[in-house]
């Protein structure tokens, strides 16, 4: 019934808008919905973090003075114009406008689905040249668990509600559906803006084939995998360990940030998951409204009495509120669990970099146990100075591009907390606005009765 | 007019509520008086007035439930009541019904309500067993059943309480539910307080975390923000349960009452004594014949007896009608009043909220908007 309808989002033309940008390699990309209009607007600096931003009445100019504009160039603009959902698995539409040569189109589709993006994450990480910079967080699978269960329970039930309750229900799971499609979308679609928006990924043959091949990846995929094992990613699960157990580091601002990103770490993975629950009993208590809301009408349709205009006015008033608390909810949802998830994620990253730090300044110590060995044995000296020498270099690159790019994270998390902040408080003031709207308007209608 | 007012306070460790009544009525000696009692007195009460007017067809008010889970079949979530809120709960439930007794014009004048609102000491209530709402309902059941046993034909003028009756199952069968879904809420409402306090708290360590001096600060503020917020939550939830949701299981108890099924059981108890005196009749024909002048005489006797009790069947079932119909009428009535204010109040409760959350968070935009 439900799990083989195809959801497909608008096409391109009828709601994205893209903004060119003069300058260097940058893409800044805002794009709208029509029907539960979100844009997406990019953290214009080097890596960008972008967060979604539901408003009716989007307006665009009031965006664009929260986000600072540094980027001058469009010569790499991506997004997710579409994307289809059959059977809980989902084909995303990576669409790509370039002026950059190193691209055989001008602008070009593809089909790819979420392994593929997994795909180009791992080949990202395991690129030693990378290990300097933060890696953006992929994208998490896409996951329907949430209403899917709840479509069951609902089937369960639906002996013990109206015709009316039941479609009510099933309407607010099918949106909840939609909702958890347009964000898999949206969190899919940064993953690739965050890359085409950095100097160095943007370069990536990876990223290209990504972008630019037009059969399936997954033969390449597959190879992909036995290449190399996964053999980065196993080492990483012991990083935290690694990171705690170290010295002390010389460089001050490293060890601030160790510390820093560790502990904050751990808060802002609490603080989604408390507000994820606080997100979910906000939709509990709209769904109640419904139930309420319907069974008021029944008695009110069997009234006979002065109530009758009361119990219709007020089931009509509840089934009103139920659409407005549902909205809070998911706009909280949108503006604080996914941001702190986000977040979450991109510190995690984060960490896996300053890991990557702390392995190399290992080698390089290595390298200088090896060297002084070497000396003893008289053996062997000229290689052994080279690979302390290349540790060395290896090490300081990585220091001073690793600097650049927690650096700019902060710039960019911050920047991003305040725009969703401050419009996630905008929000709540519009609802609370609206809701009481409403209520006075019953309030009055009742007390004329 | 009536100027009865009943306040009920939690008192001692013996749980003793003080009951004061503020009147201007000539039944009671005094405007203003106050006395102690305890559950099991309103229980008693509760037995006195029952066994008094229930089989004449006035709807007494049912007495609050001893349990604390409610009427509702659907147990949602923890009933996770502290002491505290039982009490409240008990008494707000104890003062709702008094309220109900007094406001109804037989029950005010009758003097066990009268002592027991104004005298000093009550004789303690015996067994309380088979008191409570559930005990009466038990009893009523067994009525009904006894009744349903009989073959029963009621006349066509009888249409009037077959449609109320009808509509009382109907409206007993909604109200039902729509208890159901607000506890549900209640619930909910709850649960949305608790989480809320505990991302406040988890907040407010993300914020003395971070290290950006702004942000930090404005994730502390979000932090207090989410505080105020789970507390109105938890008001919310409070008005959803005593406006909202204690009336719809009062009203559901009410219902249940069950005078149609007294007004059955009168008629039955008609039509037995037709019956009977119908055997009488056909045994006295018989000994007509009989040459036994004794018994002919005591046959002559027991019909006498017997045209007595189908008079008086008469009566009472003609009676038991007349009271229910305006017992009825001014159920509905309040039904009416009750509903309508309760619905305001409650639309009220949640105007209060939202407009609390445009406060709260219009304080807290420009400390976001202060983040550099």
């Amino acid at each position: 019934m439900f799990s083989s309808a195809l959801l497909l989002l608008p096409p391109r033309s009828s709601f994205l808008q893209q903004r060119k940008i003069k300058g260097k390699v940058a893409a800044k990309i805002k794009t709208e919905r029509r029907e539960s209009p979100r844009s997406l607007t990019h953290r214009p600096t080097r890596s960008s973090a972008a967060m979604t931003s539901i408003s009716q009445d989007a307006d665009r100019e009031k965006m664009r003075s929260v986000s600072v504009d540094l980027n001058n160039d469009s010569s790499l603009l991506i997004d997710i114009p579409d994307a289809l959902c059959e059977r809980d698995k989902v084909k995303f539409t990576v669409h790509t406008k370039t002026t950059l040569n190193s691209f055989q189109k001008p602008e070009f589709s593809v089909p790819r689905q979420h392994e593929d993006f997994i795909w180009l994450h791992d080949t990202l990480v395991e690129t030693e040249e990378y290990a300097g910079l933060i890696i953006p967080p992929a994208p998490p699978k896409p996951d329907f668990e949430g209403p899917r269960e709840k479509m069951h329970k609902l089937g369960e039930g639906e002996s013990t509600m109206t015709k009316e309750e039941y479609a009510k229900m099933k309407q607010e799971l099918e949106a909840e559906y939609l909702a958890v499609f347009k964000k898999t979308v949206q969190v899919h679609e940064i993953f690739l803006q965050r890359l085409s928006s950095h100097p160095v990924f943007s370069k990536d043959r990876n990223f290209q084939i990504f972008l630019e091949y037009d059969q399936d990846l997954s033969v390449r995929r597959k190879n992909a995998k036995e290449f190399f094992g996964g053999f980065f990613k196993n080492m990483v699960k012991s990083a935290d360990e690694v990171l705690i157990s170290g010295i002390k580091d010389v460089d001050e601002f490293f060890e601030q940030e160790k510390t820093f990103l560790l502990d904050y770490f751990s808060k802002i993975k609490d603080a989604t998951a408390k507000a994820e629950k606080m997100t979910r009993s906000h939709k509990n208590v709209a769904d109640d409204y419904i139930h309420i809301s319907a069974t008021v009408s029944n008695i009110g349709a069997e009234d006979n009495t002065a109530l009758k205009t009361h119990l219709e006015k007020f089931s009509e008033l509840l089934e009103k509120l139920r659409k407005v608390e549902g909205r809070v909810a998911s706009d909280q949802e949108l503006k604080l669990t996914e941001l702190l998830r986000y977040y979450m994620r991109d510190i995690q990253a984060a960490k896996d970099l300053l890991y990557r730090r702390a392995r190399a300044l290992a080698d390089y110590e290595n390298s200088n146990k090896a060297l002084d060995k070497a000396r003893l044995k008289s053996k062997d000296i000229p290689q052994a100075e080279e690979n302390q020498r290349q540790c060395l270099q290896k090490f300081d690159k990585l220091s001073e591009s690793g600097k650049q790019e927690l650096t700019s994270f902060k710039g960019r998390r911050v920047v991003a907390f305040r725009k969703n902040l401050i419009e996630m408080a905008e929000l709540e003031i519009k609802h609370a606005k609206n809701s009481t709207a409403l209520l006075q308007g019953c309030i009055e209608m009742l007390k004329v009765n | 007019g009536i100027n009865t007012k009943s306040a009920c306070d939690g008192m001692n460790a013996y749980m003793a509520y003080k009951v004061t009544t503020k009147t201007s009525l000539n039944l009671f000696n005094r405007n203003e008086f106050t006395v102690k009692r305890r559950f099991s007195d309103f229980l008693g009460l509760h037995s006195k007035l029952a066994s008094k007017y229930l089989h004449i067809g006035y709807i007494v008010p049912p007495a609050p439930e001893k349990s604390i889970v409610g009427m509702t079949k659907v147990k949602v979530g923890k009933e996770d009541l502290s002491s505290a809120e039982f009490v409240e709960k008990r008494r707000s439930a104890l003062e709702r019904y008094l309220m109900r007794t007094v406001n109804h014009p037989a029950l005010l004048k009758d003097p066990d309500v009268i002592q027991f609102l104004e005298s000093t000491e009550l004789p303690r209530a015996v067994s309380t067993q088979a008191l409570s709402g559930a005990g009466i309902l038990r009893m009523v059941n067994k009525a009904a059943e006894a009744v349903n046993k009989m073959t029963i034909k009621m006349n066509e003028s009888d249409a009037w309480f077959e449609e109320k009756q009808q509509q009382f199952e109907n409206l007993d069968v909604q109200l039902r539910k729509l208890h159901a879904s607000v506890e549900s809420l209640v619930c909910h409402r709850k649960e949305l307080s608790v989480n809320t306090a505990s991302f406040a708290k988890s907040a407010a360590m993300l914020g003395n975390s971070e290290d950006h001096t702004a942000l930090s600060r404005a994730l502390s503020q979000l932090a207090e923000v989410e505080e105020k917020i789970d507390q109105l939550h938890q008001e919310q939830a409070y008005a959803d349960f005593y406006l909202f949701s204690e009336l719809l299981g009062d009203y559901v108890r009410l219902i249940t009452a069950g005078v149609f099924d007294h007004r059955m059981k009168t008629w039955s108890k008609w039509q037995d004594a037709q019956v009977m005196l119908q055997r009488k009749r056909e045994a006295e024909a018989k000994l007509q014949y009989a040459n036994k002048p004794d018994k002919l005489q005591q046959a002559k006797e027991e019909i006498k007896e017997w045209e007595a009790k189908v008079q008086q069947g008469e009566r009472d079932f003609e009676q038991i009608s007349k009271n229910i119909r305006r017992e009825v009428g001014r159920f509905e009535k309040q039904r009416v009043k009750d509903f309508k204010v309760v619905i305001i109040k409650y639309l009220e409760s949640l105007v209060h909220t939202q407009q609390q959350l445009i406060k709260y968070w219009e304080a807290f935009l420009p400390e976001a908007k202060a983040i550099a």
